[in-house]
């Protein structure tokens, strides 16, 4: 299934972490046995949760070969699922609990002002080929992602109240962060910002060289990081062998060192019903991203696998109208259409005549959320609960287009016809991915729910590129139906879609000035929560955007798919997460339970 | 006589099938984009005469199926209540040949709605739009097949009879349409109309792009017919006589080439509703609600339906009756033509 990512910069990379909600230290005089020589203090972070064992192999399908292994520079889902767990951040955010965690930085300390944030790194941590990690490659790492010239994805989320961040080493295990303005998200920024080794890569930088380095086939000597696996290798349209980092810097709650797989193998499926085959017949050990159709032919046939339904992702699909000012490129016949499309109470009665439960059981077969707002169930953090979930009303939609001047005509057939103010019949057409099987089903469903209207839709299976090239670059379309995934709960990772300046506003991207008050209200109050330090103020903040957009409708939110995922029995600490990447997140502290157990399931 | 006998078996067979697709509005139970959003994927329902007593009944009945308890899309017949078929009731609105409406139906049933093939994943009825969907299919390749005669037949006499440059122009074009590969050919040629078109533009578009594509075969068989013809003794005769080209070419040589191109007819026919399969199935044919042979196989690309809902893969059942039907009547057209006919005739058999 191809989605269309929130924003292109928001290619956050995922490293394993907790399992449980706290995450406790180990002493540092304690010391722990270690597989290597010991170095002289490492402080190591403990993970509570099931004891496992340790060796095996884990075998995982990808939908295709990772782009790169540049964590500077990856923007597509299998590049960020691998990097994911292979490198490790300063600050993380558990994917069960969505709250952050300790990570390479042992603790943090948020100045008053809220301006400086003061972080203490870990001691005696290595790298996965032994150099040891200090402040010097954090500052570097720092330096490489806000270089323009090196194009970094994420540099935009660096640039805080028009200033880029600055770093200062004070020791080194202490650095400070300043910050120009008050940031709400605090420290969940550091989130998905892999620490690069300064050692490997400080002479390409300074060549420029940084853009090309780290392929997927690059030799694994010449590559370092800090997450529970490490480079092993690669053989181009079939496979990654990551093997097990003997330096991570995790144990679990015996003192036993992480991660306990030996190796992790991604192998390139590139089609969802082929992976679905894969795990069948045992070649795969875990299944992710499953469609609802595909993991209920899994469930009915599951003998040495379990399936689990995580319950809603943050995935959220909806249709929107091309409400973009054309100017004189606007044809007379678009313009008329425009002027429906314009006008709050039709996209009001759309909404009221959409048969959302019928989605989520006839796509999804009841594993999803109909959704009446952007943030899903699945995001409890931030979900808004008050905004009202009015059920389907056909009435209540002709009342409204009644009042907007649009009256009805009947044909000798029998069949209405929805005619505008001016006497025109109501018609238009809705682009879909031809890819996505779920949502142009969902155009089916709509079309026959408008019908019942007696509007006229036609819906057009798209090529999922040209279609985005239709919504975003030549915008010629009527509506369209499109779904968006944000990588972390935060309401910043929407802030492309709801900002008017976005260029994933999608229903009219990169605009100037906010062209409707109400769009403009969403900015002032957008900005005003990325600058609110505390949660309770930005979920205030965040909840009245949530209010405005469920009243005008720009979008008119449909559902959102739960999160369905298939594992062997035969893996221990399977805790699958409703955030990416669903399963992995926990990746070393997966384990192959023993022969006996085994047996006796 | 059998020769003829064969011919006419595969004609009323044929006649049969297609008064069937073309009375769909009777045939089928119901509006073949009508939802019933409680039931997707429904299984076929059984038709019983027998109760669980035993009990004969005179008039057929059906249970309604339900959820089987604790399942998602398991159903079972739901015994407790029996549904009676009605025949020839009154149902949803249609118009026969698309003029006289009406709204009898050759069965139903007041109650609860009866799926004999089945529903598919927006419980539409599977019975319903495979007739609705011949409709489509059908028509699609009978208009197909007759503009690619028509446009055969004028290629391939304008070749043959003019000769010269003029042929050697048309035969070459016509070899470079045999070496296409005619499935791109269509694609390219779907590709570059528009993409938002009414239900009926969509056919027509369908049925332009099939007929175009496939003239280049019976074009030369036509020319190679127009080839002898043109030089036999009457044609001359009549040529001596000062009639012009138009006139030979209708009154004399047109329907010397009848034989060839009703052939052709008989087996481009199910090509085309293949070919129109094709798009359809690829998403490229009549765009939905509205169904095609095509359009309904075309849930079988996921994998889940293939291996969950074996009632989807009726469609492409029904399609072979038709191609028997076609190729029957072709086989018995090609040996009432064929120089086999007199031998046979006669009884004399050389091997």
């Amino acid at each position: 299934m191809r989605k269309l990512r929130s924003s292109s910069q928001r290619c956050r990379f995922s490293v394993s972490l907790l399992l449980a909600c706290v995450s406790t230290f180990a002493p540092p005089a304690k010391c722990l046995p270690q597989p290597q020589q010991a170095n002289a203090k490492e402080e190591l972070l403990t993970l509570p949760g099931e004891i496992g064992r340790s060796g095996g192999r884990l075998v995982i399908s990808l939908r295709s070969e990772p782009k790169t292994l540049n964590p500077l520079i990856a923007a597509d889902t299998p590049s960020r699922e691998v990097i994911g767990a292979m490198q490790a951040d300063l600050v993380h955010i558990n994917r069960a609990t969505q709250l952050t965690e300790p990570a390479l930085a042992k603790s943090w300390k948020i100045s008053a002002d809220g301006l400086q944030y003061t972080l203490t790194l870990r001691q005696g941590l290595r790298f996965s080929d032994g150099h040891p990690l200090d402040a010097d490659d954090v500052l570097f790492t720092y330096r490489v992602y806000l270089d323009e010239n090196v194009h970094a994805t994420q540099r935009d989320l660096l640039i805080v109240g028009g200033k880029p961040i600055t770093v200062r080493k004070i020791d080194p295990q202490t650095l400070v962060f300043q910050f120009a303005k008050p940031y709400g998200v605090e420290e969940r920024l550091f989130d998905g910002w892999a620490i690069l080794p300064r050692h490997l890569l400080e002479k390409p930088y300074q060549e420029g060289k940084l853009g090309q380095l780290w392929t997927p086939s690059t030799p694994p000597n010449e590559w370092a990081g800090l997450g529970p696996f490490r480079l092993k290798e690669f053989v181009a349209g079939q496979k990654l062998v990551l093997e097990r980092n003997p330096y991570y810097w995790k144990t679990d709650a015996n003192g036993n060192r992480l991660p306990y797989l030996d190796e992790l193998i991604f192998l390139f499926v590139p089609s969802a019903d082929a992976q679905v085959l894969r795990f069948q017949s045992g070649e795969t050990d875990i299944i992710t991203r499953l469609s609802a159709d595909n993991f209920s032919v899994l469930s009915r046939q599951q003998r040495n696998f379990t399936m689990a339904d995580a319950g809603p992702g943050l995935e959220y699909n909806f249709l929107f109208f091309n409400l973009n000012s054309l100017g004189e490129k606007s044809s007379a016949d678009f313009t008329r259409k425009q002027k429906w499309f314009r006008d709050v109470r039709f996209r009001q009665a759309i909404s009221a005549a959409v048969d959302r439960d019928a989605i989520v059981r006839l796509v999804y077969q009841g594993r999803g959320a109909a959704l009446w707002g952007p943030v899903t169930p699945g995001n409890r953090r931030w979900v808004n609960s008050s905004i009202p979930h009015p059920s389907r009303s056909l009435e209540h939609a002709r009342a409204l287009l009644k009042d907007a001047g649009f009256s009805w005509s009947s044909a000798s057939n029998g069949e209405l016809t929805l005619l505008d103010p001016d006497g025109k019949p109501v018609e238009f057409s809705i682009l879909t991915s031809s890819s996505n099987a779920d949502r142009t089903k969902m155009a089916a469903l709509l079309q026959d729910d408008l019908k019942q209207l007696g509007m006229h839709v036609q819906v057009v299976p798209l090529e999922f590129r040209s279609l985005i090239d239709r919504v975003t670059q030549t915008k010629e379309y009527d509506a369209c139906i499109l779904g968006l995934a944000s990588f972390d709960a935060d309401p910043n990772s929407d802030l492309n879609v709801w900002l008017s300046s976005g260029g994933t506003h999608l229903w009219n991207p990169s605009q100037s000035h906010p062209s409707t008050p109400w769009e403009a209200e969403i900015d002032r109050l957008m900005e005003q929560q990325l600058a609110t330090p505390g949660y309770g103020q930005r979920k205030k903040l965040y909840d009245r955007v949530q209010e405005i957009l469920a009243e005008n409708q720009p979008m008119i939110f449909l559902a959102s798919p739960d999160i369905l995922v298939g594992a062997k029995n035969s893996i221990g600490n399977i805790h699958p997460a409703v955030l990416e990447p669903y399963v992995l997140w926990n990746v070393e502290q997966l384990y192959l339970r023993n022969g006996a157990e085994n047996a006796a399931r | 006589m059998s020769q003829r006998l064969k011919l006419t078996k595969w004609l009323v067979v044929l006649v049969v099938l297609h008064c069937i697709v073309v009375g769909a509005g009777f045939f089928a139970p119901y509006n073949p984009v009508e939802q019933d959003r409680e039931h997707p994927y429904l299984p076929p329902m059984r038709v019983h005469l027998m109760d669980a007593q035993n009990h004969f009944h005179l008039r057929p009945f059906f249970h309604p199926l339900r959820l089987r308890t604790g399942s998602f899309d398991q159903y079972e017949e739901d015994t407790t209540s029996a549904v009676p078929l009605r025949f020839f009731t009154r149902g949803a609105a249609y118009r026969l040949l698309g003029l006289v409406p009406s709204r009898l139906h050759l069965f139903g049933s007041t109650d609860a709605r009866i799926y004999l093939l089945g529903s598919d994943a927006y419980g539409r009825d599977q019975l319903s739009r495979i007739l609705y969907g011949g409709q489509v299919s059908l028509l699609a390749g009978l208009l197909g097949a007759g503009v690619t005669l028509f446009l055969g037949a004028l290629i391939g006499m304008a070749a043959g009879y003019f000769g010269g440059w003029r042929d050697e122009l048309l035969m070459r074009v016509a070899e470079l349409f045999l070496a296409l590969p005619w499935l791109y050919l269509l694609f390219a040629l779907r590709a570059f109309l528009p993409l938002a078109v009414s239900p009926i533009q969509a056919f027509l578009l369908v049925v332009a792009v099939i007929g175009m594509v496939g003239w280049a075969r019976p074009a030369r068989l036509v020319r190679g017919v127009v080839l002898s013809v043109k030089e036999r003794d009457f044609v001359r005769a009549a040529r001596g006589f000062g009639g012009s080209d138009i006139y030979l070419l209708r009154r004399h040589i047109l329907p010397e080439t009848a034989s060839v191109l009703l052939t052709q007819a008989v087996i481009l026919v199910p090509q085309f509703v293949l070919a129109e399969m094709t798009l359809s199935f690829l998403g490229l044919g009549v765009p939905e609600p509205m169904s095609s042979w095509g359009n309904l196989l075309a849930s079988l690309q996921q994998y889940s339906v293939l291996v969950s809902y074996w009632w989807m893969y009726l469609p492409a059942l029904a399609i072979v009756p038709f191609f028997l039907g076609y190729l029957g009547l072709a086989s018995a057209l090609q040996q009432r033509t064929s120089p086999y006919k007199i031998e046979e005739q006669s009884g004399w058999n050389p091997s």
